[in-house]
């Protein structure tokens, strides 16, 4: 295995079809937030043509619901959750709206996979439950939408050296169940 | 908390030991801090055996990340996993017990709403399953399991549970003619099908016998028995053993992505069964299987 390679965001879709499973990547820049709730709200903003709070094309979801920041700190405790969860919803952010990478744990299902292959979009596992250890990274957290979903609201982030691995890639390539 | 050897004759009420309220909420406010934090000895040290074991660099990159991880959590009391749980707690209260100015039931649950306010822990339990999934905002209700024991003690052991792994646990039940065989193979099947979403390596908690909720508590509490204790029942032992190989020889590995180490222990609680039943409950418990605990 290859040292991890540095990345920035916002991605392009030669970029993304770049990175091959297996790879490990330290990725810096912005990052967007979003769990179940969040994404529901966002394919329903896609349903009745309203405007998406935060422009997705090249840009990466992260599935995160960090715990509260203490007095001083950026964010508080930040690892990823279980991706499985926002499968109904990741194809039409990858279709619609040009997303082109996720940040989760966990495998993904066939829908998502097949949107990745045919959009371009990648799958990084971030290490899950190595939560204080993930937040070191996270150098700025600003609220962007939807606050009354407190932990699950939409942030945007701004990391650096986010250790992660490519879990699917955009041929869908995957880690899992070799 | 032992059973009084002398026999007190006194009435209940001349015996009763008295507790103010207080002292319970703030010890289980302690409690949501510490097991929110600190990874117990016994885990750390299942952590450090899998790192020696695995021999794949990105599957030794994963135990050395949550070796650093609980490094960091410890040093700066920052919580292991941004997923601080459903705070489930084992209480043992004695008989002779009377918390003053609340019930026990109050005392922890506002010792809850205290300890996730106070620490910065995540609140995440919503009112209503599917109609009003609206944070409560303290991360309460707490699920208490209660025990009444002899005596005029209370000790308490908060296992805060985290949804990944919960969500993948599983219950099934079988025909007893499928015995040994039938509950080892589910086991194995649902460790496997949840892949990396419980966030592996694992603790598997069985519960097998009894009823079906019985089943699903035996699993759970399963979570708490010390890393690499076997069951006192040497068939079970065994069973335990047998199990953890089959479970690591899937190569679903610490995150789902491939390794030896899939899950770090197997722990089975059985229970006296109906004739006609075989329950299994699998409860599974993320790499950071925390709990803490105190006496009063």
């Amino acid at each position: 295995m290859t040292a991890a390679r540095k990345l920035t965001t916002p991605f392009t879709e030669a970029a993304v079809r770049a990175l091959q499973a297996g790879d490990r990547v330290l990725l810096s820049g912005v990052i967007w937030t979003g769990r179940d709730a969040a994404h529901k709200r966002l394919v329903a903003a896609l349903e009745t043509g309203t405007p998406l709070p935060v422009r997705l094309e090249g840009q990466a979801i992260y599935f995160v619901g960090p715990c509260p920041a203490r007095p001083g700190e950026v964010i508080g405790s930040a690892g990823p959750t279980t991706s499985g969860r926002m499968d109904a919803y990741s194809p039409r952010l990858i279709a619609e709206c040009g997303l082109r990478a996720m940040i989760g744990k966990g495998e993904r299902g066939p829908a998502v996979v097949e949107a990745m292959k045919r959009y371009g979009c990648v799958y990084f596992a971030a290490t899950g439950g190595a939560g204080a250890l993930i937040a070191r990274c996270v150098r700025k957290c600003e609220l962007v939408a939807y606050p009354e979903l407190g932990p699950e609201a939409i942030y945007r982030l701004e990391v650096v050296d986010f250790p992660l691995v490519v879990a699917i890639d955009a041929a869908g390539n995957t880690l899992y169940g070799r | 908390m032992g059973m009084n050897i002398q026999i007190d004759r006194r009435p209940p009420a001349e015996r009763l030991r008295r507790l103010p309220f207080q002292t319970v909420v703030d010890r289980v406010a302690l409690c949501c801090l510490e097991a929110s934090c600190r990874l117990p000895e016994d885990v750390l040290a299942a952590l450090k055996a899998g790192l020696e074991h695995e021999t794949g660099e990105l599957a030794r990159d994963f135990f050395s990340q949550y070796l650093e991880n609980a490094r960091i959590a410890a040093a700066e009391q920052r919580p292991l996993c941004q997923d601080t749980g459903f705070a489930v707690f084992f209480v043992e209260m004695g008989e002779l017990l009377a918390i003053d100015g609340g019930s026990i039931y109050e005392a922890i649950a506002a010792g809850t709403a205290k300890g996730y306010n106070d620490g910065y822990l995540r609140k995440s339990i919503v009112r209503d399953p599917i109609f009003r999934r609206e944070n409560t905002g303290d991360n309460t209700p707490p699920i208490i399991h209660l025990t009444l024991v002899p005596g005029d003690g209370l000790t308490v052991i908060l296992a805060p549970k985290g949804g990944g792994s919960e969500n993948m646990s599983a219950l099934r039940m079988l025909k007893p003619a499928q015995g040994r065989a039938g509950v080892a193979d589910f086991v194995v099947e649902t460790v496997r099908n949840a892949g990396g979403n419980p966030c592996p390596p694992t603790v598997v908690g069985v519960g097998v016998g009894g009823t079906m909720e019985k089943a699903a508590f035996l699993a759970k509490k399963a979570l708490l028995r010390p890393l690499g204790e076997p069951n006192p029942d040497p068939d079970y032992a065994a069973l335990e053993r047998e199990i953890l190989d089959r479970i690591n020889a899937t190569g679903v590995g610490p995150q789902g992505l491939g390794g030896a180490v899939t899950s770090l222990a197997v722990h089975i609680e059985p229970y006296p069964c109906h004739i006609a039943s075989l329950p299994v409950a699998v409860n599974l418990n993320c790499h950071a299987a925390r709990h803490a605990g105190f006496s009063l």
